[in-house]
């Protein structure tokens, strides 16, 4: 080890921790309540927990992350703080994954086992004749066994040219962070920009789509199992598109406004880098799988 | 593992420039950064969530002191066995593992503390929140979730009540919480380790934890995932676990068990981690098979994440599924076993004392292997026919939840209690504490084996007569354990309050980084790391 001797370093004593912890209290329970309120129209205190929980948990992180800037530019953490925090980002961006493997292990089941067993296959034969005579095994399921309806929305078109967007977008933060690593503040700032741009664009289209899907295609969230996985999956894509393009915006404030981090000391610029190009590749299996196949 | 020395002036040299004195008052516990602290606030929490969840063992064993319906609704009842599962899972048996290893893990290897000590304290703080969230849902219009902590699709979709979104939140958070405190163990023995410490050094507890970690990151996101489909199946129409949908209700049983095998494991590596460390120290002998423990530990965590259909032989699966899960399932005793022999062939012929932490130990080794060997029984297929959803399964799990990861966890505390307070325990109380839970913890649960296999079905408030005797018998041996469980709790205030001053080794056999430090080890364990040989 290069730093054996290196001090250790522990922060102080934080109220954020505490603050956050109050913070997801409100927002669970004031979830809890309010889907109950909104599937049964009923009168409820719900939104207003969930939206002082958001507001808090918004205050912790500011909070927090003012704290940790300030530590890391004053020079308090050391190399292996930074890489704690390396490592940390890395396992985090794995829970993710695995958050989305349940996702796809759903939409696999339930193509390749759940499906072809409806319609009788393997030993189902006459289960499917007796409670499902009707139903035929096609993917996308446009026609569920309890005979609902829906369309299949093509990968042609908006899906493609979102696909694009997106990987377009990994590139230009590449770039950013070439330009980041040979000091070129400019070229850096522009191609930042670009990235959240792009991200910003293609949450709209994935916004456009949705409206698009409800009104013309008939195909909404509960739509059988083709439409479950279809929002889900791109549901929970968007949210985390969302998160990483504000984790990126503020990157770029803090770049433009502060001229934070230097070609050897960006490790926030980098942890939302990984964190982009983990939703890229979540994008690129989700294209294949739930679009084009 | 070799011998740990330190250097004297390593870690005495510095205290005074890092004026780290706990701050006093409420503050000190909200805003710690400590892993000490933190490690304490886990461990008490464990302990009142282990007394919650065992008022509703209590409240199910008084009901089922009789057949018939005597003292609670069947409703009730449900959401007692229910809500005892959830606690006890993830109230008490994670978050005391995750206490130990926060106490223990940095200075095990020569760390200051936790590598990421605010993320720290938010794991713990929010998990008082998530349960104060599941127990309040018990007293909202209609009750609180009665479909089993496995929470079974569509017992949880079609026909619960309004709390399972309170349900579906506090389970998120639990979620939240391991995983943050699974990163911070990982991050720290990858990152935190004093030099010298290698790999082949760690204590098994580190090792032990280090898998644990794993696993927790890889399959709590999964549970998160379930509890997500439950939620939307349940409120906006979605069907993933509905046939009128394309879905499958035993799509449900696949997504939960991925999480449920691997996270039995969870709540028994480390355990194992615990009497690898206990055993050596009291039979005065290094531990026998280090390396194979490793490899023993990495195999059991590989092959959990191809065993979980076991649960559901009884669902109609292909026959090439049933036998691909089955002998995925008998192979996993092949590491256990090793493991067992390991902690018995450390015992042959070693200078031996039956300390607390050493009874409780053997007995762990004794009644894990009992439910070990009654899990293998469970995962032969055609023999799991008659045994699913039976006290069988009752009287398997509980051998390895009880008298494994419980005993294990107070094993531990009894082990290294004199380390964290500076105080020997009361001997004598403490093996009045160790008998009286052996005997009782062996009325309780011994017999459901019997009455299992004689077909007394799981979670049914009412039952067969010729079940009543044995019953009654069980019943008893529960209200026995819960109550030596006091005995335990007064060992521990009279060990906080003071005793007999313990040494910095405090066990003549123990050897390892924790036993350098005086006890009570100061408040950050080192600031600079101490060196390895």
């Amino acid at each position: 080890m290069s730093n054996a001797y290196e001090k250790y370093y522990v922060p102080e004593q934080s109220p954020w921790p505490f603050v956050g912890a109050v913070a997801l209290f409100l927002i669970a329970f004031g979830a809890g309540h309010l889907v109950n309120e909104v599937t049964r129209d009923k009168e409820g205190y719900g939104s207003y927990l969930l939206m002082a929980g958001v507001a808090i948990l918004i205050f912790m992180l500011v909070g927090w992350f003012r704290n940790v800037i300030d530590e890391s530019m004053t020079g308090l953490y050391s190399k292996q703080m930074d890489r704690s925090f390396r490592q940390g980002m890395s396992w985090f961006i794995f829970s993710e994954v695995m958050f989305f493997f349940a996702f796809f292990g759903a939409l696999f089941y339930a193509r390749l086992i759940a499906m072809p067993w409806l319609d009788g296959a393997s030993n189902n034969a006459m289960t499917a004749e007796i409670l499902w005579p009707e139903f035929v095994a096609h993917w996308p399921m446009i026609k569920t066994p309890g005979g609902t309806e829906t369309t299949a929305m093509p990968w042609q078109g908006l899906p493609l040219y979102n696909t694009i967007i997106l990987l377009t977008s990994s590139v230009t933060l590449q770039f950013a962070h070439t330009a980041m690593e040979q000091n070129k503040r400019g070229q850096l700032k522009l191609m930042l920009l670009l990235t959240v741009l792009l991200g910003a664009t293609f949450l709209t289209l994935q916004g456009y789509e949705y409206v698009h899907a409800y009104q013309d295609l008939g195909l909404k969230l509960d739509s059988g199992i083709y439409g479950n996985t279809f929002f889900l999956l791109t549901g929970f894509h968007g949210m985390h598109v969302t998160l990483g393009a504000i984790f990126l915006l503020v990157i770029f404030l803090r770049i433009l406004l502060k001229n934070h981090f230097t070609a050897h000391h960006h490790f926030a610029f980098q942890a939302a880098a990984w964190y982009w190009h983990f939703v890229d590749v979540v994008w690129l299996c989700l294209f294949v799988f739930v679009y084009v196949l | 593992m070799s011998t740990v020395t330190t250097d004297p002036h390593a870690h005495g040299d510095h205290h005074d420039e890092h004026h780290h004195s706990p701050p006093a008052g409420l503050k000190r516990w909200l805003y710690t950064t400590n892993h000490k602290d933190i490690g304490t606030l886990y461990l008490l929490f464990a302990l009142t969530m282990f007394f919650i969840g065992g008022a509703m063992a209590m409240v199910i064993r008084a009901e089922l002191f009789q057949p018939g319906l005597q003292l609670v609704q069947a409703d009730f009842f449900n959401q007692m066995t229910t809500v005892h599962g959830l606690i006890m899972v993830f109230g008490a048996v994670m978050p005391a593992f995750t206490g130990l290893a926060n106490w223990l893990i940095p200075m095990m290897i020569g760390a200051p503390d936790m590598a990421l000590p605010r993320m720290n304290n938010w794991s713990f703080w929010i998990l008082p929140f998530a349960f104060s969230i599941l127990l309040a849902s018990l007293f909202m219009e209609g009750g609180g979730p009665g479909f089993g902590w496995t929470f079974y699709a569509p017992l949880s979709t079609k026909y619960s009540g309004d709390s399972t979104a309170l349900f579906v939140f506090s389970v998120h958070i639990m979620g939240i919480s391991s995983i943050m405190g699974a990163i911070n163990v990982i991050v720290t023995i990858f990152n935190l380790r004093a030099p010298g410490m290698t790999w082949m050094k760690m204590p098994l507890f580190v090792w032990t934890w280090l898998i644990t970690a794993f696993l927790l990151i890889a399959v709590m996101p999964v549970l998160a995932g379930t509890v997500t489909m439950v939620l939307t199946d349940k409120y906006f129409g979605t069907s993933f676990f509905d046939a009128a949908g394309g879905g499958d209700p035993v799509l449900f049983q696949h997504i939960f068990w991925f999480f449920g095998h691997p996270e039995v494991y969870i709540m028994i590596l480390p355990a194992f981690g615990i009497v690898s460390s206990i055993v050596p120290t009291f039979a005065r002998k290094p531990l026998f098979g280090y390396a194979s423990m490793v490899y023993a530990t990495s195999s059991i965590a590989l092959l959990s994440f191809l065993v979980w259909a076991h649960h559901m032989f009884t669902t109609g699966m292909p026959v090439f599924a049933e036998l691909f899960f089955m002998y995925c399932t008998m192979l996993i005793a092949v590491p256990t076993g090793v493991k067992v022999f390991n902690w018995v062939a450390t015992m042959w012929r070693g200078a031996m004392t039956f300390e607390v932490p050493m009874m409780f130990a053997l007995a762990f080794i004794v009644l894990f292997t009992i439910g070990g060997l009654s899990g293998l029984m469970l995962a032969i297929t055609p023999a799991d026919f008659q045994y699913h959803d039976t006290y069988f399964v009752v009287a398997h799990f509980h051998y390895v939840l009880v008298t494994g990861a419980i005993f294990s966890i107070i094993a531990a505390a009894y082990y290294w209690l004199p380390k964290w307070t500076g105080h020997m325990y009361d001997e004598t109380l403490g093996q009045w504490h160790f008998w009286c839970s052996l005997i009782s913890v062996n009325m309780l649960f011994f017999p459901m084996h019997f009455v299992g296999l004689a077909g007394m079905p799981r979670r049914i408030p009412d039952y067969a007569l010729q079940f009543a005797d044995f019953n009654a018998f069980i019943s008893i041996g529960g209200f026995a354990f819960g109550l030596s469980q006091l005995i335990f709790v007064w060992v521990l205030v009279k060990c906080i309050r003071g005793g007999e001053k313990a040494t910095a080794q405090v066990w003549e056999g123990a050897e390892g980084l924790e036993w350098e430090l005086p006890s009570p080890p100061p408040y950050h364990s080192f600031t600079t790391p101490p060196h390895v040989k």
